[in-house]
């Protein structure tokens, strides 16, 4: 699935001799086994379930830009959009997949900034995060999913003001 | 590999705030630094610790994107998310303001700054070095370019990918740094590493193979943004990141097997 695997061929150089490994089985035996940093497989399952559901409670009471209802009350968030592995030493790599009510360019990438800020101001565990719009969801999908996971333009767009004054409204959960 | 970076210092140089950028002066003596903060700080050393000159808190309404240098030294433009640029005259230990530009392209021999949002042309070049260049972008890969051809009439000389590294990074690369006392090209990663690469010794310069000599894989708490190279000392990295703070290394070469 999208989003898994690092980018890029595989292709590991030994120092000692001019030996390297490229792409296929044996690298991905390699990765399994540990020996490179990045996706391990050591995260277990339950563990990582019970981050992905930390992920979801914080996410679904995000208010929808437009309407007077949350991401899950307009199923733009769901349970199982939320994936999340173990990448390090108490460190996990969170996947978010949305869906927009509606085909919007503008919308889509508010609410991907939503996610993002109340995420990165109510998650208490050590994160990257990446965020998408689901597949097949967006005619300008790719475009969208780099803007979202940009963060110079995220951090430029937060310092809107006009955004920022939206942003907040959707993600400050009422008293 | 183990030992071939090493830290010197960290300073927490825009607390509770992003740094985004660094830049050494061409005498290699001061570091500017600008962050989200909305200031720029320069440092200078004193003894053994690096202290901080100058806040330059002024300029700016918003983040300061970038910093740099004029090749006399005694400028700093500095770019911004307030689409403006500044520029600023050191006169001893102080700056101040001279201008404020809208819209500015910034040309040296060997380094393009502050492209505006919305010009034509946006350039991106980092590190010019024997006629190679590098690029680092969002899929983790560093491509070395060199200029294909020798002379070039009229338009842009054309550039051909010669070597590409990959596998070697597992987030975005946000910055690639070529020393150019060393040759040694340092690269600041979304995985909170700062990773070194050498050409090796015996490489073919049209065909080069680039081997990693130094992983520093928690070099920050989050994502590290800009490296640099301190141009009159070899070996001197500066580093920072989103966690607002600023790492100072020492690079040695280690030992070929």
């Amino acid at each position: 699935s999208r989003g898994r695997w690092p980018r890029g061929a595989v292709s590991l150089r030994w120092r000692s001799g001019r030996m390297s490994l490229v792409s296929g089985l044996l690298g991905r035996v390699l990765w399994l086994s540990g020996l490179r940093s990045g996706y391990h497989a050591r995260g277990s399952p339950a563990m990582e379930q019970d981050r992905a559901l930390e992920v979801y409670d914080i996410i679904r009471t995000i208010r929808d830009p437009e309407k007077p209802n949350t991401l899950e009350e307009l199923e733009v968030v769901t349970e199982s959009c939320v994936e999340v592995h173990e990448i390090g030493e108490d460190e996990y790599l969170v996947i978010i997949r949305f869906t927009p009510t509606v085909p919007h360019c503008s919308l889509a990438t508010l609410i991907g900034l939503c996610l993002r800020i109340k995420l990165q101001r109510c998650l208490p565990f050590k994160h990257k995060l990446e965020i998408y719009i689901s597949e097949g969801a967006h005619s300008t999908e790719e475009d969208i999913n780099k803007q979202i996971n940009d963060k110079e333009r995220v951090a430029a767009a937060m310092e809107n003001p006009n955004l920022r004054e939206i942003v907040e409204q959707c993600v400050t959960e009422p008293d | 590999m183990k030992d071939s970076l090493s830290l010197l210092a960290r300073i927490p140089a825009h607390p509770d705030s992003r740094c985004w950028f660094l830049a050494w002066d061409p005498s290699g003596t001061l570091l500017a630094s600008c962050g989200g903060d909305r200031s720029i700080r320069i440092w200078g050393k004193e003894g053994d610790d690096w202290v901080c000159k100058s806040v330059l808190g002024e300029g700016h309404q918003r983040t300061i994107r970038k910093v740099a240098w004029s090749p006399c030294g005694s400028y700093l433009a500095s770019a911004s998310f307030d689409a403006t640029t500044c520029i600023w005259k050191k006169s001893q230990d102080e700056f101040e303001v001279r201008l404020s530009l809208q819209s500015v392209t910034w040309s040296s021999p060997s380094h393009i700054l502050t492209c505006p949002r919305g010009s034509q042309q946006n350039k991106c070049c980092s590190g010019l070095w024997d006629s190679a260049a590098c690029s680092a972008c969002r899929t983790a890969l560093i491509a070395v370019w060199c200029i294909a051809g020798v002379v070039c009439s009229g338009a842009d000389p054309s550039w051909k990918c010669i070597c590409t590294l990959s596998g070697f990074h597992t987030r975005t690369i946000y910055d690639v740094a070529w020393c150019r006392l060393t040759g040694a090209l340092a690269t600041a990663c979304g995985d909170d590493a700062i990773r070194i690469f050498e050409e090796e010794p015996l490489s073919n310069p049209q065909q080069p193979t680039f081997a990693l000599t130094a992983h520093v894989p928690r070099a920050h708490s989050q994502d590290v943004n800009c490296v640099a190279w301190n141009p009159k000392e070899p070996g001197l990295l500066a580093s920072c990141s989103d966690d607002g703070e600023m790492a100072f290394w020492k690079y040695q070469r280690p030992e070929v097997c």
